[in-house]
């Protein structure tokens, strides 16, 4: 595929410009450019063509919107709010809701393009975590990528807590006693972000400056410097039948590629846009305008607020009174420690993994989760941490739809918050090991075939295929990790020098960790235990003799 | 005029004239001052008879747990003084009589029907007065004023209500129902009467206008249409997340396998 000439028609474009600018032998590499096919590989497309619907829909919106605290009395068309005092803010909303032809669709799809947006860079993470695919050469870009989810959530929040409704307004609030829990500078910080007091006029046209300008802006650079580098390195595969670290199977950008992704912008927006038709969301005439003394049950932050706001629901009421300031634990553990730990986690991991294997080789084979079951394991871990909070953030919802009482859920989640990630370690390991198993199992002994075949000694068993190449090269397509340097004993059996400090230990045990469970999906011996069924057959005395069905034929017990 | 001057040389005219005066002032009050801590809604007048048959449905169905003359038993409150509105609440959505004692006791198909949940209401404000059943006028949403009544949902009942009256979790497995089936004469006695975990509104509180206007917010709410769509049940970003990703993003991935499906080979590899 990568040595095909292009078609006709990238040759012709290609002429075009070349004659101009002279960028044929360029473009002509650019345009040939192979990206492999898998679902999983277009969510970080989903992002990319949300955040372009958010910018069209976002510069619609700033036409009509209006970043002002003055206060106004309502006259428009939403007649259970004529006449109550609101701020100019929350007005043009109003009118961009009601009086503006299409505003309340370009809203709506405003905020869900918003909702897409993170949970495809969610989706898109976690592909590319459980798939190794931020191992060498890919590091800078995982780490740009988190630079993109950070400031994903900082403008989502910042984009719903600029129509001063009473959800918003709430949301705003929380986020002045975070900033004023941070110790010694909070208040000053508070002030200095605020201009004043709470509410304040200053704050929302600032919100409304960095939510329209500043993140926009350096999200874009940051996309843009995703992509430039993912063109550069290439996508990573699966392994597969003829896929190698040095090439790339798939389908050339022009015109295969486009074509799909020109398809897939119009699925996402579709999607998008049947939301926005049929789904209300932030309804902001519902939650009236704020004011410091209102809130309502059920107040939520937009989604991917909610694993802080769960933080926040299960958090004991700590404070600790020193020389007349009061440090609150109870704001600034659940503001800081949950984030904290997972973004700061993800930032260290590709360094973590590579220090504990000693892995410094170029990946561009991504793995199979399952053959990776350390880095499957902890995924999880985290996924199931983040996962809690984030259904601790909804409690009052779910105690008052499923009937449960509010107090019972809180509980719940304090200790689940504990207990579920190592179960969900532990879980997920064995299910990756057992996979591995099965794996092993199939490349040795194939696949069932469907046929069954009575022996002369009336037994039935389950005549077994080998399985094809394909599947084979995917199975087999597992990359051993190196042995570590350090591990290795002189011959008296004393470790190494830097393996004898503490930070030597931790990378033994790291080391350990990644490599003890490991199941070679070619060594046969290893691909099952002494429990096996294989071993039980071959020490059967009714068992069948290899001999009798043909070599190409493994016959097993089923 | 020869008896007063008379008898105001007796010893005891002192205490007679200041006794008189503190009667006169407090009847003057009572009947000039505003009727704050006891809302007085106009009942229609309730015959004896009416008491009578009150007295026998209560009888049959109430006193096992309020007991035989109301006065409450360790399972059930006295209803002594809870009035006509309370009783009208609580028979008239059902919730009385409570066929068992959870946290909360849940709205359910009322047992009595108009006249006789009257009937019973009549009887228990035969026993200790307490606010009557409201007018006609004083819970009709048709003369409040929404606006208002919109700010004073979010002050004082969208914080366990919901902004649209959808319902939310209190402690202690109690909740706080949602505002869709309740009648404006039983939202009038619910603010009126405190039931269960909800406080009291009294008319100092929420003046008998203020009252009609969050009635009229409240209907005018539940019946408006959602101009954006689905409500996803108004509550809030939890169904808007779950729609997002269930919906959205589940819908968006089935695209994704669609265009990345391989084509189905030939078959000349069987």
């Amino acid at each position: 595929m990568t040595t095909q000439a292009p078609p006709k028609a990238v040759d012709g474009a290609i002429g075009f410009l070349d004659e101009r600018f002279g960028t044929a032998g360029f473009l002509r590499g650019k345009m040939k450019k192979v990206f492999p096919d898998h679902w999983s590989f277009m969510l970080g497309e989903i992002a990319l063509y949300s955040f372009i619907i958010l910018l069209a829909t976002g510069t619609f919106l700033t036409l009509w919107f209006k970043p002002s605290m003055s206060e106004v009395v309502y006259n428009g068309h939403y007649t259970k709010l004529v006449g109550v005092h609101m701020s100019e803010a929350y007005n043009s909303t109003l009118r961009i809701s009601f009086d503006v032809r299409g505003g309340l669709l370009m809203r709506q799809i405003h905020h869900w393009a918003a909702v897409m947006f993170v949970a495809s860079l969610t989706v898109h993470m976690l592909r590319v975590f459980f798939t190794g695919a931020y191992r060498k050469p890919r590091e800078v870009n995982w780490l740009i990528g988190l630079g993109l989810f950070t400031l994903a959530l900082l403008e989502g929040l910042f984009g719903y807590s600029l129509p001063d409704d009473l959800l918003s307004g709430t949301g705003l609030r929380i986020t002045q006693g975070v900033m004023q829990s941070i110790p010694l500078v909070g208040t000053y910080l508070f002030y200095f972000a605020f201009g004043g007091d709470f509410p304040g006029h200053d704050f929302i046209p600032r919100l409304y400056t960095v939510h329209v300008l500043l993140i926009p802006g350096i999200l874009l650079a940051l996309v843009g410097a995703h992509f430039m580098i993912l063109w550069h390195q290439g996508h990573t595969q699966f392994p597969g039948k003829n896929r190698a670290q040095k090439n790339v199977i798939g389908k050339p950008f022009y015109p295969v590629f486009m074509i799909k992704a020109g398809a897939f912008f119009m699925f996402t927006f579709a999607v998008i846009a049947f939301l926005g038709t049929f789904a209300q969301i932030n309804p902001i005439w519902l939650f009236g305008p704020y004011t410091p003394d209102s809130i309502t049950a059920g107040s939520q932050p937009d989604y991917y607020m909610g694993f802080l706001e769960g933080a926040l629901r299960i958090m004991p009421n700590w404070e600790t009174n020193l020389w007349g300031h009061t440090v609150s634990w109870n704001v600034l553990v659940p503001a800081l420690v949950p984030l904290g730990l997972i973004m700061t986690g993800a930032a260290l991991w590709p360094f973590i993994e590579q220090w504990a294997t000693g892995d410094k080789r170029i990946h561009h084979i991504a793995d199979r989760p399952r053959n990776a079951p350390f880095r499957t394991a902890v995924g999880m871990t985290a996924v199931t941490f983040y996962g809690l909070l984030w259904l601790a953030g909804g409690n009052d919802v779910i105690a008052d739809k499923f009937h449960v009482s509010l107090y019972a859920t809180t509980w719940f989640f304090r200790f689940a918050i504990f207990i579920g990630p190592v179960i969900a370690y532990n879980v997920t390991k064995r299910i990756c090991l057992g996979l591995q198993k099965k794996d092993a199992d199939i490349v040795h002994h194939g696949v069932e075939s469907g046929v069954i075949m009575r022996l002369p000694n009336g037994e039935f068993i389950e005549v077994h295929e080998p399985a094809s190449d394909e599947q084979k090269a995917v199975l087999t397509g597992k990359d051993p990790l190196p042995e570590l340097a350090i591990e290795a004993e002189d011959e008296n059996g004393i470790p190494s020098p830097s393996a004898r400090g503490p930070l030597g230990k931790l990378r033994k045990n790291l080391n350990r960790a990644f490599t003890v469970d490991d199941v070679p999906a070619d060594g046969h011996d290893e691909g099952h235990d002494d429990t096996s069924p294989h071993a039980e057959e071959e020490l059967q005395p009714g068992g069948v003799e290899p001999g009798g069905t043909g070599g190409s034929r493994a016959i097993s017990h089923h | 005029m020869k008896w007063i001057t008379a008898w105001r040389r007796r010893p005891w005219a002192g205490y007679a004239v200041v006794l008189a005066a503190l009667a006169i002032i407090g009847v003057a009050y009572a009947g000039v001052s505003p009727r704050t801590d006891r809302a007085q809604a106009a009942a229609a007048a309730a015959s004896d008879q009416d008491v009578a048959k009150g007295k026998q449905l209560f009888n049959q169905a109430c006193s096992s747990c309020h007991g035989a003359n109301a006065e409450g038993t360790k399972n059930a409150p006295s209803l002594l003084g809870v009035g006509a509105a309370s009783v009208d609440f609580q028979v008239s959505t059902g919730r009385m009589p409570a066929m068992n004692l959870g946290a909360q006791i849940p709205r359910k198909k009322p047992v009595f029907n108009e006249e006789q949940t009257r009937q019973i209401a009549a009887y228990i404000a035969s026993l200790g007065g307490g606010p009557a059943i409201p007018s006609k006028d004083q819970v009709d949403p048709a003369n409040g004023d929404a606006a208002m009544g919109g700010k004073l949902f979010r002050a004082n009942c969208a914080q366990c209500h919901n902004f649209a009256g959808s319902g939310g979790a209190l402690t202690g497995g109690k909740y706080a129902p949602p505002l869709t089936k309740a009648t404006p004469e039983q939202i009038y006695e619910a603010m009126l009467t405190g039931p269960q975990a909800m406080p009291v509104f009294n008319d100092t509180t929420l003046t008998p206008a203020q009252k009609r206007a969050i009635i009229a917010y409240v209907t005018q709410t539940r019946s408006e249409p959602n101009p954006g769509g689905n409500g996803l049940g108004r509550v809030g970003p939890v169904a808007e997340g779950l729609a997002g990703w269930l919906v959205g993003l589940g819908l968006i991935i089935i695209a994704a396998m669609w265009i990345t499906a391989r084509k189905p080979k030939k078959k000349h590899n069987v």
